[in-house]
């Protein structure tokens, strides 16, 4: 009986001792997270794909709390999965108003299908981009055009990238894509862009991403851009095309999504996506054509 | 007989054209001379288009310390200075030189007359490497590494002795089987010239023991130099790697990277490029020619080619018997190091030992299966290092762990991947895993 209440009581003290201890110690050592971070987490997508630039979507909110304290606003942060109906959320939470953001999606910008850019030598190797790149050219004679072995397709965690059996080229599904730029970051070869998804998702892209000079750019690929410049040239008005290093590049922000430098493309590289079908040109007389010397 | 001692694998040897002559391939119509022919930086073209060069005029003037210079081995006319197709399978800087006769720099001793070393008394340390480094010598075992940095040890490294790698263990390959049965004596001359050039009085011969022939030729002949030694190896592939041959020969081992073979006092040259070294200092002549293996199973001719540099693959298939029907890859270099090429049409470079023409049964690579953790690749492995893991975790990204694995020691020898029962493309991942994690240890180099 003795030594049953001499234990109760021996486990009674050290239990009380040690619970006063720990009161105090979770007073001292408290760490006091901003409820906010919660909050603001909790609307967040939860893919942690790190599209935002921080690892994660608990390390985003932590950047939008800290950056509504010290700058009062979260300008340029975006989540880029969530898009603005999330970031709307969290400016709420966070009381102040969401920036304007315009949604964003990857291209890629390759069209050198199995048509239009013939297989050179077949690669056996480890199916990887980037064990693929090493080898130099790969299979076929483009130096900066899609190695075809999927290395965007496993990066994507949104299923939003498959490789086409047909054509051999990365297609990216619009809806599931959130323009995270795990793809774009997976590709050796830079050819995936993530770009502005434009007004009605429609975007002018040139499709291609050959550096070459003209000469060996045309001989590899039926669509390969080859610096002509002549899109620069009808887009004079607009200033949104721009020809680095024999490629073409058209500015999505500036683009009035005219058309003309498709027209004037003499190697179709620029594409058009979601555009209505053209209306078939209203019929003029055929402008009669010089004779060649040869007939 | 000697070997190394960690892993290695046999190979089937394939030794095709093995006792054929030397035989003189024919002048290209067209040359072209990459920029690229050496690790280290790129020579810099110093024709433009129009030039009228000679045999043995500069075509691109050494870029640094750690480079090498280019020089024309045909006489013609320039006709682009571009960028080319190459080997590697890059476009790259290189100069094409439309061929006209055959006429040659004056300076050159064409004459086939053997120099000895006490002919010429005022050769010093200094005026050799000067003549090496102005010859544009690289490694000619296939790395291209510029030969006179190697006869510059770094301060505080001094250099015991010479050791030639005569021991192409590649299957196929035979290029210096050839050039030592048809010049043994030129080779020693070379070496002599090796050894005074870092102040050496010791020097090995390594060669492998499936050449018999040039084994009792070259110790016959090095009998005149007693400090000269002929070693026959055992059988193994990969004894020609440098770290491989320096623990086979003297029982050293070079240490893990940033040491270099220089740490075990070894200095290690080709036989290629000690007939290189050779021809350069006693008879005025750059690198602008060198023995290449043109082989293949169902080529009809395996032959043995003195080519002129910048000559396209396609003409030296040609001269060997034209390329078969049946072929299924064309490989730049042996079996187990060597490089698929995109075209035909590229040139010859300083480093292309052998040209090899698979037939379609052998080209094909076997389906990958899964790993069954066999081990056999880290019992393969020369560097003692395993494969596996370095493939897992190159595959996996994680650059860390690869590095902390040693993945920076691995000589590309491809023993693991030739040995692997489930045809896993271990070396493909662990190639790849290389070439990133030494990108991120140079950047945090730079950083500091």
């Amino acid at each position: 009986m003795n030594l049953i209440l001499l234990a109760i009581i021996a486990l009674g003290t050290i239990g009380l001792i040690a619970a006063v201890l720990l009161y105090f110690a979770s007073r001292k050592f408290a760490v006091h997270e901003d409820e906010r971070i919660g909050e603001v987490s909790a609307v967040l997508p939860q893919a942690n794909c790190g599209g935002c630039g921080f690892p994660g979507c608990s390390g985003f909110a932590g950047a939008c709390v800290k950056s509504a304290d010290e700058k009062g606003s979260i300008e340029g942060l975006l989540c880029p999965v969530g898009g603005q109906a999330v970031m709307e959320q969290v400016a709420g939470i966070l009381g102040m108003a969401a920036e304007a953001s315009a949604p964003k999606v990857a291209v890629v910008r390759c069209n050198g299908t199995c048509e239009n850019r013939p297989r050179l030598v077949d690669f056996d190797g480890a199916q990887s981009c980037k064990v693929q790149q090493m080898t130099g050219m790969g299979e076929t004679g483009c130096a900066y055009g899609c190695l075809g072995c999927g290395d965007c397709v496993t990066a994507c965690q949104f299923g939003a990238i498959r490789i086409n059996p047909e054509t051999l080229l990365p297609e990216v599904d619009e809806e599931k894509c959130t323009a995270c730029g795990a793809c774009a970051k997976a590709c050796p070869r830079q050819i995936i862009e993530i770009r502005l998804k434009g007004p009605k998702n429609r975007r002018m892209v040139v499709l291609c991403n050959n550096k070459d000079k003209g000469a060996i750019a045309n001989k590899c690929c039926t669509v390969s851009c080859i610096g002509c410049g002549k899109c620069v040239k009808v887009c004079e008005k607009f200033e949104a095309i721009t020809l680095t290093n024999n490629l073409a590049y058209i500015d999505a922000e500036k683009c009035k999504l005219c058309r003309k430098c498709e027209e004037a493309c003499p190697k179709s590289a620029i594409h058009a996506f979601n555009m209505p079908p053209r209306k078939p040109k209203a019929e003029t007389p055929e402008v009669p054509v010089a004779p060649s010397k040869t007939e | 007989m000697k070997t190394f001692k960690i892993g290695g694998v046999h190979p089937e040897e394939n030794k095709l054209s093995a006792g054929c002559p030397i035989r003189e391939a024919g002048l290209p119509k067209q040359a072209v001379f990459s920029m690229f022919q050496h690790i280290g930086a790129p020579a810099n073209p110093v024709v433009k288009k129009g030039d009228v060069v000679k045999v043995g005029t500069l075509l691109g003037e050494a870029n640094g310390f750690v480079s090498a210079p280019v020089y024309s081995s045909v006489s013609g006319k320039v006709s682009k200075v571009d960028v080319a197709l190459d080997a590697s399978g890059l476009r790259r800087m290189a100069v094409t030189v439309d061929v006209e006769g055959d006429e040659w720099d004056e300076n050159i001793d064409r004459s086939a007359e053997l120099v000895r070393l006490e002919e010429r008394p005022e050769l010093d340390a200094k005026t050799i490497v000067e003549k090496i480094k102005a010859a544009g010598i690289v490694g000619m075992g296939g790395a291209t590494f510029p030969t006179h940095v190697k006869l510059c040890p770094p301060p505080g490294k001094v250099a015991e002795c010479v050791i030639v790698n005569a021991v192409e263990c590649e299957p196929y390959l035979t290029a210096d089987h050839s050039l030592m049965l048809a010049h043994p004596e030129e080779i020693l001359v070379g070496l002599r010239l090796v050894m005074k050039a870092v102040g050496v009085s010791k020097a090995y011969i390594g060669i492998e023991c499936n050449k018999p022939d040039a084994i009792s030729l070259m110790t016959e002949k090095a009998k005149q130099y007693p400090e000269i030694e002929v070693v026959p190896l055992q059988m193994k592939y990969p004894q020609g790697g440098e770290k491989q041959l320096i623990d086979a020969i003297i029982g050293r081992q070079v240490p893990a990277p940033p040491a270099l073979p220089i740490d075990t006092g070894a200095i290690v040259q080709n036989v290629g490029t000690c007939y290189a070294i050779y021809e350069a200092v006693m008879k005025n002549k750059p690198l602008i020619e060198r023995v290449i293996t043109v082989t293949g199973k169902s080529l009809s001719q395996p032959s043995n080619l003195l080519v002129r540099l910048g000559t396209p693959f396609s003409q030296l298939i040609d001269e060997c018997g034209g390329l078969p029907e049946d072929t299924g890859k064309i490989i730049g270099g042996g079996p187990m190091m060597g490089k698929a090429l995109l075209s035909l049409d590229v040139p010859m470079t300083k480093g292309s030992s052998g040209l090899l023409i698979m037939n379609n049964k052998e080209a094909k690579r076997a389906e990958m299966e899964p790993c069954i953790r066999c081990a056999k690749c880290v019992g393969v492995c020369a560097m003692g290092l395993e494969p596996y893991l370095l493939a897992k975790v190159s595959g996996q990204r994680d650059w860390d762990a690869a590095e902390q694995n040693d993945i920076t020691s691995c000589i590309e020898c491809g023993s693991c991947q030739f040995t692997c029962p489930s045809h896993r493309p271990l070396l493909d991942y662990i190639r790849l895993g290389k070439s990133t994690v030494m990108g991120i240890i140079r950047s945090r180099a730079t950083k500091k």
